[in-house]
């Protein structure tokens, strides 16, 4: 194939995997978006596979992996997908760090002089340690996530300072191999290795509750290596497909911290929920709240015209997705106006609770965002809070309290709140709920999945 | 034009420009589907296989080959299991919109 010709299959590949984004503005194209992708990713490969010579070893590597990740995309939980993501965001981190070994080992299979020139060795450069942060960052993302590690930060004196200078000598060591005349695998080498201790770093004083931040933000940092490989071996459909993944993590990242009322930099430098439990202890005074049953619950929703659920990740915890639906669609039979309200930052990723309320065949119409009901809380009879906690706190709106300026579902406003909670232990931000001491609310106490369920056989 | 343009200016023109579709796309997604975003641009970041598939290309075999070979599988992975997945999720989008017109 002609480079003209070749470069011309990747323009139409790059046109795919805008389309594919593109797809997902709504759940009708979205099943098309993918396939549009799909198709892209097809004429991407199989352009690249005229230019190699190596079929037999390339098509087995990759049908290894394609079994490999069909057969991770298959299995995998629905509650589980933060893991996977975090996991496959590894493996792109890996494979950058991987092309650019080879690349600085033989630069010619990749159409470079053979000896490199400064602007190809930044470009290297670049993309090796985005590529080698992403890996080891997103392997402590995957083990906080899966609960193989503690989500409490880690955090300690002088980490700031350790990470600025680490930062510095990997500049250092990517200075000198910028400047050596040939090829300085000593140089290439350790900054490699002081960008994989750094992800590691930079990751862990992140606590448990802001990992939608940080999983956006590796998936942003994936994009980015994948462009920086781009550049290195002047592949424009790489830059392309890489700034379309890194803006997508960027503005992720962005909605979540806003969701959270958090500035992006505090949320990196870490150690939020470190002092967790601490904001607790204020006056000491008992407050009283009132507590009911299931079957008190279930006759006050069924007897209502309108309820809005609110759920949490609690409620994935208790896998009690199957029962809320059995709740809400007899609910819907007794004529109630059932709906559900998420906060952007409800589960452990974007969008984490639309898709485990849409594994239950919760219709999606039912399902609303945060700034589509909140005017609506008003005039609702009875909400519905399952596992949800510092996302309906109206702390929120007091100024002064930790969470102050934080957007909130306004369940405070409705006639009844009831919600179902294990216990009166507080969320990820430490906080007390004054929701649960207000005179229209009910506690029922217990597992989500038995209470729904208690609740579904009052009915 | 005056001149050779320096290929790296070409490559920033596309990447600033790409930065730009991006980013007016994304805004355009449904907060719904934020998750399958995730995992769809996941597996387009598993393009970087056609870089993997130029380290390993060469026929004379040395370690940069089987380094190669191994960011082929790894990005294998991701385009596949990223792919399948989203599919999979979108599919559970699909299912109620049937119930919801019935």
């Amino acid at each position: 194939m002609s480079a003209n010709l070749v470069a011309l299959a990747y323009l139409v590949a790059s046109v795919f995997f805008i389309l594919a984004l593109k797809g997902l503005s709504s759940p009708e194209s979205a099943r098309r978006g993918n396939l549009f992708g799909m198709v892209g990713m097809v004429i991407a490969v199989a352009t690249t596979l005229t230019l190699t010579q190596n079929w037999p070893l390339i098509l087995g590597c990759i049908a290894v992996g394609g079994v490999i990740g069909a057969l991770v995309a298959q299995r995998v939980q629905m509650t589980a997908m933060p893991e996977l993501v975090a996991f496959m965001h590894s493996l792109v981190g890996l494979a950058a760090v991987f092309i650019a070994i080879a690349a600085v080992n033989n630069p010619v299979s990749f159409g470079l002089p053979e000896i490199l020139p400064t602007g190809s060795k930044l470009e290297l450069f670049l993309g090796t340690f985005i590529g080698a942060m992403t890996w080891s960052g997103s392997v402590i993302a995957f083990l906080k996530l899966s609960g193989r590690m503690s989500g409490t930060p880690i955090v300690f004196t002088g980490q700031h300072m350790i990470n600025l200078l680490m930062a510095l000598a990997m500049v250092g060591f990517g200075l000198w191999f910028f400047f050596s005349d040939t090829t300085n695998w000593t140089a290439f080498i350790a900054m490699t290795a002081i960008a994989f201790i750094l992800g590691f770093l930079i990751i862990i004083p992140i606590g448990g509750a802001d990992m939608p931040v940080v999983i956006s933000m590796l998936n942003s940092y994936s994009g980015w290596a994948a462009a920086g490989i781009g550049f290195s071996l002047g592949n424009p459909m790489l830059i392309i497909a890489g700034s379309l993944v890194g803006s997508s993590g960027a503005i992720l990242s962005y909605i979540m911290c806003k969701a959270m009322n958090r500035p992006f930099l505090s949320v990196i430098l870490g150690g939020f929920g470190s002092d967790g439990g601490t904001a607790v202890a204020d006056s000491g005074e008992q407050k009283t709240y009132r507590s009911g049953s299931a079957e008190d619950a279930a006759f006050l929703m069924g007897n209502a015209d309108s309820v809005i659920i609110v759920p949490g990740y609690g409620l994935a915890v208790a896998r009690a997705q199957h029962a809320v639906k059995e709740l809400a669609e007899l609910l819907h039979e007794k004529g109630v106006n059932v709906r559900f309200a998420i906060h952007p930052v409800a589960g452990r990723m974007p969008g984490h609770m639309n898709v485990l309320l849409a594994e239950a065949e919760i219709p999606y119409e039912q399902v609303q965002e945060m700034e589509e009901i909140n005017s609506d809380f008003s005039n609702t009879d009875v909400v519905l809070v399952l596992g949800a906690n510092d996302v309906v706190n109206p702390a929120a709106n007091v100024q002064g309290s930790p969470i102050y300026g934080m957007p909130i579902l306004d369940a405070y406003k409705a006639r009844t709140v009831m919600v179902v909670k294990r216990s009166m232990a507080v969320g990820y931000a430490g906080l007390d709920n004054d929701l649960f001491y207000m005179d229209k609310t009910m506690m029922i106490f217990g597992d989500a999945k038995k209470v729904v369920e208690h609740m579904v056989k009052a009915l | 034009m005056i001149g050779e343009i320096d290929p790296v200016i070409i490559n920033l023109t596309v990447f600033v420009l790409a930065i730009f579709v991006g980013y007016h796309v994304v805004w355009n997604v449904t907060p719904a589907l934020h998750t399958p975003l995730m995992s769809v641009t996941n597996a387009i970041s598993g393009i970087i296989l056609v870089g993997a598939m130029l380290a390993a290309g060469p026929v004379e075999t040395d370690w940069g080959v089987w380094l190669g070979a191994a960011a082929v599988t790894l990005a294998a992975i991701n385009v596949f299991g990223g792919f399948l997945v989203s599919q999979r999720m979108l599919e559970m989008f699909k299912k109620k919109e049937k119930k919801g017109n019935a």
